[in-house]
This record gives C-alpha cells, sequence and structure tokens, in this order.
C-alpha cells in the first residue's frame, strides 16, 4: 500500500512537482511521479499546461526587469536627492 | 475618496521594473530605459508637494515618465538636420538599381506583429506581478526573471525552501489567471 502511494501522488505534490520543473529542477523520479499523475487527472493536466505557457511567455527575450545592483545605485541616488 | 500618499523610499522596489518596460517599448534601449526611470524618479521627487493625492502613486508616475520620454525625444531631434528623414539611393552592388518602391516595408510580413506584441507583453507580465502581494512578487521575479538559485533566495528571505515553493505557487496561479485575463 505504502509503495503505491509513493507512487501516485496527490493534488498539491503533483502541483509541487511541476512548479519545481518549470524551474528545471525536478528530479527524474519527480517527473515519472507528476507524469503519470496527469495520466488520471484533469484538473492538473490544466494547470500543468498553464504553467508551462506562463514560463514560456516568461522566458521571452523581452521581459526585462532591471539588475538588482542597478537598484541598488538607484535607490542610493534617490536617497541622495532626499536629503538634499 | 480615499487619499494617496507618496513614499519615495518604496519607489525603485514597487515601480521601477514597471516603468522600465514601459520606457523600453518606447526607446528600445536598456540603458536610456533606464536613466529615464531615474530622471523620472528625481522629478517625482522634486514636485512630491503638487501630488494632490488624487491619482496612484503609479499613474501620478507615468505620467511623469511619459514627459520624460517626450523630452528625450526632443533631445535627439534638436541637432538641426536630424529630424530630416534620407534616403539614399542604394548603391550597394546586390540591390543596385532597384526602385524605392521595392525597399518598403513587406505588408505581409507577421514578424512585424509579433515583435510589438512581444515588447508589450514584458509590460502585461509587469503588471501582472504588480498585483501581487508585495513579497510574493519580490520572489516571484527573483526567482523566474533573475534565475536566481533556490537556496539563494531562501537565505536572502529567511524561509524554508517548501515555504519558498508554496510562495511561488501562489504567485504563479495568480499570474497565470490575470495573464489569462490580460493578455489572452
Amino acid at each position: 500500500m505504502s509503495i503505491l502511494k509513493k507512487i501516485f501522488v496527490s493534488c498539491p505534490e503533483a502541483n509541487h512537482f511541476c512548479d519545481k520543473n518549470q524551474y528545471k529542477e525536478a528530479s527524474l523520479l519527480d517527473k515519472i511521479k507528476l507524469n503519470l499523475h496527469l495520466i488520471y487527472c484533469r484538473a492538473c493536466r490544466k494547470y500543468s499546461a498553464n504553467n508551462g505557457k506562463l514560463t514560456k511567455l516568461i522566458k521571452n527575450p523581452k521581459v526585462k526587469s532591471i539588475p538588482i545592483s542597478d537598484k541598488e545605485l538607484m535607490k542610493e541616488l534617490l536617497r541622495k536627492k532626499m536629503s538634499e | 475618496m480615499s487619499t494617496n500618499i507618496l513614499d519615495p523610499n518604496s519607489w525603485v522596489d514597487k515601480y521601477s521594473d514597471y516603468l522600465f518596460n514601459y520606457t523600453i517599448v518606447r526607446v528600445d534601449d536598456a540603458e536610456i530605459a533606464k536613466d529615464i526611470v531615474q530622471e523620472t524618479f528625481f522629478a517625482g521627487l522634486k514636485s512630491m508637494k503638487n501630488f494632490k493625492g488624487e491619482a496612484s502613486e503609479r499613474t501620478w508616475l507615468i505620467s511623469i515618465l511619459k514627459r520624460k520620454i517626450i523630452d528625450h525625444y526632443r533631445k535627439i531631434n534638436s541637432n538641426k538636420g536630424k529630424a530630416e528623414v534620407r534616403i539614399n539611393y542604394n548603391s550597394d552592388s546586390e540591390t543596385e538599381g532597384d526602385w524605392l518602391e521595392e525597399r518598403v516595408a513587406d505588408p505581409y510580413d507577421s514578424t512585424v506583429d509579433s515583435k510589438i506584441e512581444n515588447k508589450e507583453l514584458g509590460l502585461a507580465i509587469h503588471n501582472c506581478i504588480q498585483k501581487l502581494p508585495e513579497k510574493q512578487a519580490a520572489i516571484f521575479k527573483m526567482k523566474t526573471i533573475d534565475g536566481f538559485e533556490t537556496e539563494a533566495i531562501c537565505n536572502e528571505f529567511d524561509i524554508t525552501s517548501s515555504n519558498l515553493w508554496v510562495i511561488i505557487h501562489r504567485a504563479r496561479t495568480a499570474m497565470a489567471e490575470c495573464i489569462e485575463k490580460n493578455w489572452f
């Protein structure tokens, strides 16, 4: 029974593997469990699809943010201006 | 109507990425965009007493940013003659003898549309990130866009890794919903 429970994971667990997988941090066993779960769970299939879509969108090279070091510099300058 | 208050200390954390993406769509150069955002913060600081509290902080900053972008274009166009459009007749050996008409953009080229869409996508995503709770937004940005290691983020925020994954999960669910609504 316990082996079955290890292979057939619950939905929250499957979602956790799916999230991990988006950052390429899921192990092979995690991926196997996830895909097994996706075979019979429709809700998680939908979540997985959406999650993948989100990752793809954000991977888009046009999605940028200012590097943290530059932000610190901006804060520093702003603080200086404020104290003037 | 509730009155909004300005808090310059939180500007960089809260709005710099959104303003940056707003600018980069319009000027197409990261360095210039960064400078313009910085100038916007300075200008905001200077005219804080003119803020009536009717608009939200972000709307107010955006309206300053727009002026700054216009100023930028004025500046680069101020040298006489730069505003003029000059097209030389092509003298490359390959295209020699082609007429101007043959050099206009291809109206059936679909990449133009998708390029514009890609630029606006950055804005849409940052807009959605701003709607997340502050801590979620910060962690999601670090993990997903800036690509930090799980461990580094855990140390930074002093949380456990399972804690981090829960936050990421909530953020992703909210983001997916927000983008679904505003983008597709």
